[in-house]
């Protein structure tokens, strides 16, 4: 370390305050680690000139794999040379985050000894983020995470990681196992998040209920969404005792349901469950008293994506319910039906999203083997210019 | 000479299950129902009567490894050595004797880690890389989250909400943060054309593909001193950055332009409305490190703003579209512009088409 290390007078203001700050994790890092210590002084440069100082990134990774290490270059590496290469390594995390210290304190002591010793816990995709090593680094902190089991992720054009909500773990509402799901797909698509084969990225995410706990339907191309077919459970005493403990049954869950499908007495709650869209309000303001209907599934929706490139989408139902159970053979080979379709027919930087919007829902429902439904859209269609393929000709005389 | 050292590849993550806490495995998939005793902690009972209690404990999502694996002391204390982490980037206990909330608490507490973001409070801020680690980032992530934090804990640590408030930020338009969907997005934007080093593209980038890049075709190939390069209609750039993430010639970053964004009522749950993208509040605010003071404003202003008005349950999103948006911005005393009305793909079905004017 140096003796005397840079004033940071910018950055030092954001270690006050209650809130945690990732100023003093950076120093942390910074009192072992001379990629910190300077990784700090990078940022208080931007703080200062208000604009960042890192390049575009570069094509370096871990031999085999064409994915799952972000290259990161500085604009600055005369001033900054422990930074001048400063890479990310995205590693697969374990369905629903959970961890033993044990796993967790290898991982550390991994990126102690390869890398900067920052993370991020964790990425955007739900990846364990290892932020910053040089190239010479990452074949032996590869070598290390294998060696305990840990695996990269992906990045550029190819399945990312599949990630999902606490599940059956943990939550009383899961429709299915996310978190089996989540682990069964992030296995099966190694090959596809390790080595870009895509038009562009594709992610998964699986929510176990519609309170869609990873924002499946903003976040991933293909969302898998827990729901129900049948009558919400209900507990009559439980629904009762919420009533005497103050909740307002009529305006705060009757008055509340979208499709106004309950009745409240004051006494006994009805619902008429043919008209319930299973929302998941009333489930979720008495916990105790109600509960998803018996029988229990997903909806898989596709092309849910932020703006890039050609606006944001959230993703549009294309199957409205799917058992899903081990070894998902029916999610699987829909899966591969929409990777085949939209990696051929795709263009570059190309998403499922803009892809569909591009060819057509219909074509694509076509293309993928799946019949048109009512509850894919919104309403039919207003627009007359209808498209036909065929047409019948006069018998020639 | 050929490498034949034996290489581990495709081995994908480890099994959850190894990490699950006993009484988890024990329980999975038969948990009953939950409760919120408090702030900042949970209680699921299962069928089996078993209960679990969770604390959900703030962090500031960029980690050294030494304060993880401070975390990791206290899950060996109060948690046999098990612990998760959120999708908004906090940490969870998980714990089964309650006696032992408190002074787990206490013990965060005094590590400077907060405990909340549970029921009808702010949870963590979804946020991006920024300055730290991004090529394209219009602002810094971290910064804007620790100041605004620093200033709305108060909503963490406590259920005082009338609903559910979802915070995101994003450091540009590719919203790794997923922002679009959030009761508030602060969004870091360009607001200039990119600076074309006409010297370096025609070495670093593909012509055509940048031209296929834009959204709004405005990029065009050029001959200039003899070298194939491209230029920018400026009247049809809106400052995407999709020919920069193509092509590093075309550098958007600019300190003299760039700023942050302000959007609300977007939300991810099907809970009551359906799912929806945030909408535009402030067009621009200026980048104004290291405690971006009119970001911090702004945003204290909406959540208080909101918090007075809405009704129980009631997201930013669904109290506005109670209200209507022309309240909403006499209320929030947000002037109204020529940048409010989308002017995109689709914009034309943003247009009010009727007279059920609220006023």
């Amino acid at each position: 370390m140096p003796d005397d290390p840079r004033p940071t007078p910018k950055l030092d203001e954001l270690e006050k305050g209650p809130w945690p700050s990732f100023v003093k994790e950076l120093k942390r890092a910074a009192d072992r680690n001379p990629m910190s210590e300077q990784l700090i002084g990078v940022l208080e440069l931007s703080y200062e000139d208000r604009v960042g100082h890192w390049k575009h990134g570069g094509v370096v990774g871990v031999r085999g794999y064409g994915a799952g290490v972000i290259g990161r270059y500085s604009d600055v590496p005369e001033q900054f040379p422990e930074v001048a290469q400063f890479h990310t390594m995205r590693v697969n995390h374990p369905a629903g985050w959970f961890y033993t210290t044990d796993a967790l304190r290898r991982v550390c002591d991994i990126w102690e000894k390869h890398g900067s010793g920052l993370t991020n816990l964790h990425g955007a995709t739900g990846d364990i983020i290892l932020l910053g090593t040089k190239t010479e680094s990452l074949e032996p902190a590869f070598a290390e995470l294998t060696a305990n089991g840990f695996d990269l992720g992906g990045s550029g054009s190819v399945v990312r990681t599949p990630s999902c909500c606490v599940g059956p773990a943990r939550c009383e509402w899961a429709c299915f196992d996310t978190l089996a799901l989540t682990y069964d797909l992030t296995q099966h698509y190694q090959d596809e998040i390790h080595r870009p084969s895509l038009p562009y990225k594709f992610k998964i995410k699986a929510s176990g209920c519609p309170n869609d706990c990873v924002a499946a339907i903003a976040r991933a191309d293909l969302s898998i969404i827990g729901t129900w077919r049948g009558p919400i459970g209900v507990d009559h005493e439980a629904v009762a005792a919420y009533a005497e403990g103050g909740l307002d049954v009529q305006a705060d869950v009757v008055d509340r349901c979208p499709s106004k499908c309950m009745d409240w007495d004051g006494r006994r709650l009805e619902i008429d469950n043919s008209s319930c869209a299973k929302c998941m309000h009333c489930i979720n303001a008495m916990p105790k008293a109600l509960r998803p209907g018996p029988e229990r599934g997903a909806c898989i929706l596709i092309g849910g994506k932020a703006p890039i490139v050609s606006g944001a989408m959230l993703s549009a139902v294309l199957v409205p319910f799917m058992t899903i159970e081990p070894p998902y053979t029916e999610l699987k080979a829909l899966i591969g039906r929409i990777l085949e379709v939209w990696g051929d027919e795709g263009k570059n930087r190309e998403r499922v999203g803009e892809f569909i919007q591009r060819v057509g829902l219909g074509n694509f429902l076509e293309a993928v083997g799946l019949e048109p439904d009512p509850e894919m859209v919104r309403h039919p269609r207003e627009n007359p210019y209808v498209f036909y393929e065929e047409y019948f000709e006069d018998e020639p005389k | 000479m050929a490498d034949i050292t034996p290489r581990k590849t495709d081995i994908g993550p480890p099994h959850y299950g190894q990490f699950l806490p006993p009484v988890i495995a024990a329980n999975y998939g038969k948990w009953k129902y939950h409760e919120i005793p408090r702030p900042g902690v949970l209680v699921h009972t299962a069928e089996s009567g078993d209960k679990l209690y969770t604390v959900r404990a703030a962090s500031p999502r960029l980690l050294s490894v030494q304060t993880i694996r401070d975390f990791c002391d206290l899950a060996d204390k109060y948690c046999d050595g098990y612990l998760r982490f959120t999708s908004r980037h906090n940490i969870e206990f998980l714990l089964t004797d309650p006696s032992r909330i408190d002074p787990l608490i206490a013990d965060l507490a005094a590590a400077g880690f907060p405990v909340g973001g549970i029921g009808n409070a702010l949870s963590n801020i979804v946020h991006t890389q920024g300055w730290i680690h991004c090529h394209s980032a219009a602002t810094d992530a971290s910064g804007i989250v620790k100041a605004l934090m620093d200033e709305l804990i108060g909503h963490f640590t406590s259920t005082d909400l009338p609903g559910k408030l979802r915070i995101a930020l994003a450091c540009c338009v590719n919203m790794c943060g997923a922002v679009h969907c959030s009761d508030i997005a602060i969004l870091g934007i360009h607001r200039r054309p990119p600076k074309i080093q006409h010297d370096r593209l025609p070495k670093v980038c593909e012509v055509p593909t940048v031209i296929a890049s834009c959204p709004t075709a405005a990029i065009s190939p050029v001959r200039k001193e003899g070298r194939e390069t491209v230029e920018v209609t400026e009247d049809l750039c809106m400052f995407c950055g999709n020919c920069y993430t193509v092509c590093p010639a075309m550098p958007l970053n600019d300190p003299l332009n760039d700023g942050l964004s302000i959007w609300v009522g977007g939300k991810v749950s099907n809970a009551r409305s359906e799912p929806a993208f945030s909408k535009l509040a402030i067009p621009f605010l200026p980048n104004n490190p290291p405690r971006w003071p009119e970001v911090v404003e702004a945003v204290k202003k909406l959540v208080e703003v909101w918090a007075a008005h809405a009704k129980p349950y009631e997201r930013m999103g669904e109290w506005i579209e109670r209200i209507g948006w022309p309240r909403f911005f006499r209320l929030t005393g947000i002037p109204f512009t020529k940048q409010h009305i989308d002017d995109f793909r689709h914009a034309e079905t943003t247009f009010k088409r009727s007279v059920h004017l609220k006023g």
